[in-house]
């Protein structure tokens, strides 16, 4: 899934102290599973922002809104959550990325009395899986051209610190990264899996050269279906 | 011959080679780097240029390589996958063997955090052993590597680095082979101060007929203090110091530890002379390239051979 860690709280009212009207806007999807900006983390937003610009003498209505994806049109399409929209001065998104840019899109195609502004509570930080609780770590860089298949189901692209193809490189100890003892060394874990698959021959080639073009490399990427579009 | 350079004569010859580094400034000062080159000169055969070691910005290594060559010595220019994309890699390499550069060292690089921009954006667009498979294309093929013919020549002796100490072990031998697989000349090691297991690595090496395919050169760095050798072995990625050896730095007693180290480098100098499988040593004498010149007279590696 992809993960998110919310703002400062400083640096998110320093982006709302302008306005008086203002939406917190959760996502049910992603960031909700991994409890950045979900509905609870909404309301923990919103009730922080209140005690703070009410500490301040400022007096601002807060309003609290959640939907299942902000990356998809139709579940932003409810006429009444638009009007609610239309009111708001600003958005504050507690989506990923992806959530923030698209609902400010969507909003700025429905709405045409005046501009939305959108912008982000959180910070988008990776493709990952949930290790436990309170642990999440990145698991997946969306290279385009998955090598799971060469290297025992473990990614060196993301877990390598320096995406190395023939690794691992001479910084690699007691199985950690040289760069912190807390991340572990993603060409050691290949190598002790693919001797437990009996399958360690797999890396003995030298892998040639990445085509990168699949990757963010390329340019912005864009899947279009075909056979999904008829 | 694949470059014509001094340092593949010698090891041609059957040579026992000794190498040197020179780390470059962290500016523009000139006359440093001709300060350490007159410390290397005649003391050894070839001069390692290092890349933006441990992720600290200096001179580039290519033009610090120029500088040593205007100074009559032989560089081995370093380059680091994390600071460069194959676009500038191959440019790059293009005016290094246009400025006379005959050997060359592909490393994958420290990571960036190590370094004074920890918040820099690394490259590794391609790794190490995919930098010797270029390199050496470049020079087999006469082609770079979508396929277009090189103007000209291109010579380059291939070395590249091998870690000895780093983990897995067993697996150490295998990304040797890999090395060599994709076209390494020359391998240069980490600096040794486990000789245990240094031996250990050559056996199977040597079992596997590797040495034969390339020639490995030792990584021998004097120890100038107690507290030096503490630093390295808990800070260097992939440097193992036994306690035994720091016992007897400390033993040598106060003022002495330095001559010590050096008696240590002296005494790894000579074992690595006898072990089989061994062409010669890489000596890195960090910041202490004045005592080049007393190593190598203390060792016995004087006068260097004349190609």
């Amino acid at each position: 899934m992809i993960t998110a860690k919310r703002k400062p709280f400083e640096e998110i009212k320093e982006t709302v102290k302008d306005y008086n009207k203002i939406m917190v806007l959760g996502c049910e999807t992603c960031v909700a599973v991994c409890q950045a900006g979900g509905e609870k983390e909404v309301e923990i937003l919103a009730s922080e922002l209140r005690l703070a610009f009410g500490s301040d003498g400022k007096k601002v209505d807060i309003n609290e809104e959640l939907v299942i994806r902000q990356c998809d049109d139709e579940f932003m399409a409810d006429p009444a959550f638009l009007k609610k929209v239309k009111e708001a001065d600003i958005i504050l998104s507690m989506a990923c990325g992806v959530g923030v840019q698209h609902s400010c899109n969507y909003f700025s195609r429905v709405i045409t009395e005046k501009p939305v502004r959108v912008i982000p509570a959180l910070n988008t930080t990776f493709m990952g899986a949930n290790l436990g609780v309170g642990i999440w770590e990145e698991r997946c860089l969306g290279c385009g051209d998955c090598v799971l298949e060469k290297t025992g189901g473990i990614c060196p692209i993301t877990r390598c610190a320096k995406s190395l193809l023939n690794g691992p490189c001479g910084g690699s100890s007691e199985g950690k990264c040289e760069i912190n003892k807390d991340i572990d060394c993603a060409w050691h874990l290949i190598i002790e899996r693919l001797e437990a698959l009996g399958e360690l021959d797999r890396i003995k080639p030298v892998e040639m050269y990445k085509d990168w073009r699949p990757s963010h490399s390329g340019g912005p990427r864009k899947i279009i279906r075909e056979d999904l579009r008829i | 011959m694949k470059s014509g350079s001094n340092l593949e004569k010698l090891l041609k010859n059957g040579e026992f080679v000794v190498t040197g580094e020179l780390g470059p400034p962290k500016g523009t000062d000139v006359e440093v780097v001709k300060k350490k080159a007159a410390m290397l000169k005649g003391n050894v055969d070839a001069v390692n240029i290092t890349d933006n070691q441990t992720a600290i910005v200096r001179m580039s290594s290519i033009a610090t390589s120029k500088i040593l060559i205007d100074e009559g010595l032989e560089p081995t220019m370093q380059m680091v996958a994390r600071d460069r994309n194959r676009l500038a890699m191959m440019s790059d390499l293009f005016g290094a063997s246009a400025f006379g550069i005959k050997n060359m060292l592909c490393l994958s690089g420290d990571h960036q955090s190590f370094g004074n921009h920890p918040e820099a954006k690394n490259v590794f667009d391609i790794d190490s052993i995919q930098m010797i498979h270029m390199v050496k294309t470049m020079r087999d093929d006469n082609k770079i590597i979508c396929g277009d013919e090189i103007e000209g020549d291109f010579k380059m002796f291939i070395g590249a680095a091998c870690n000895p100490f780093a983990d897995p072990f067993r697996y150490r031998p295998l990304r040797l082979a890999k090395k060599i697989e994709a076209g390494v000349d020359f391998i240069q090691t980490q600096c040794i101060y486990d000789i245990k297991r240094f031996k250990e690595f050559m056996k199977q090496v040597v079992d596997m007929g590797l040495h034969e395919k390339c020639k490995i050169l030792a990584g021998i760095t004097p120890l100038k203090s107690v507290g030096m050798a503490r630093y390295m072995a808990a800070n260097v990625s992939g440097i193992i110091i036994p306690e035994e050896m720091i016992s007897r730095l400390r033993g040598a007693g106060k003022g002495n530890v330095a001559s010590e180290g050096i008696k240590i480098a002296c005494e790894q100098i000579q074992e690595m002379k006898e072990m089989e499988g061994i062409a010669g040593v890489h000596l890195m004498a960090i910041e202490w390239e004045h005592k080049v010149a007393e190593i190598a007279e203390q060792s016995g590696i004087l006068p260097r051979p004349q190609v």
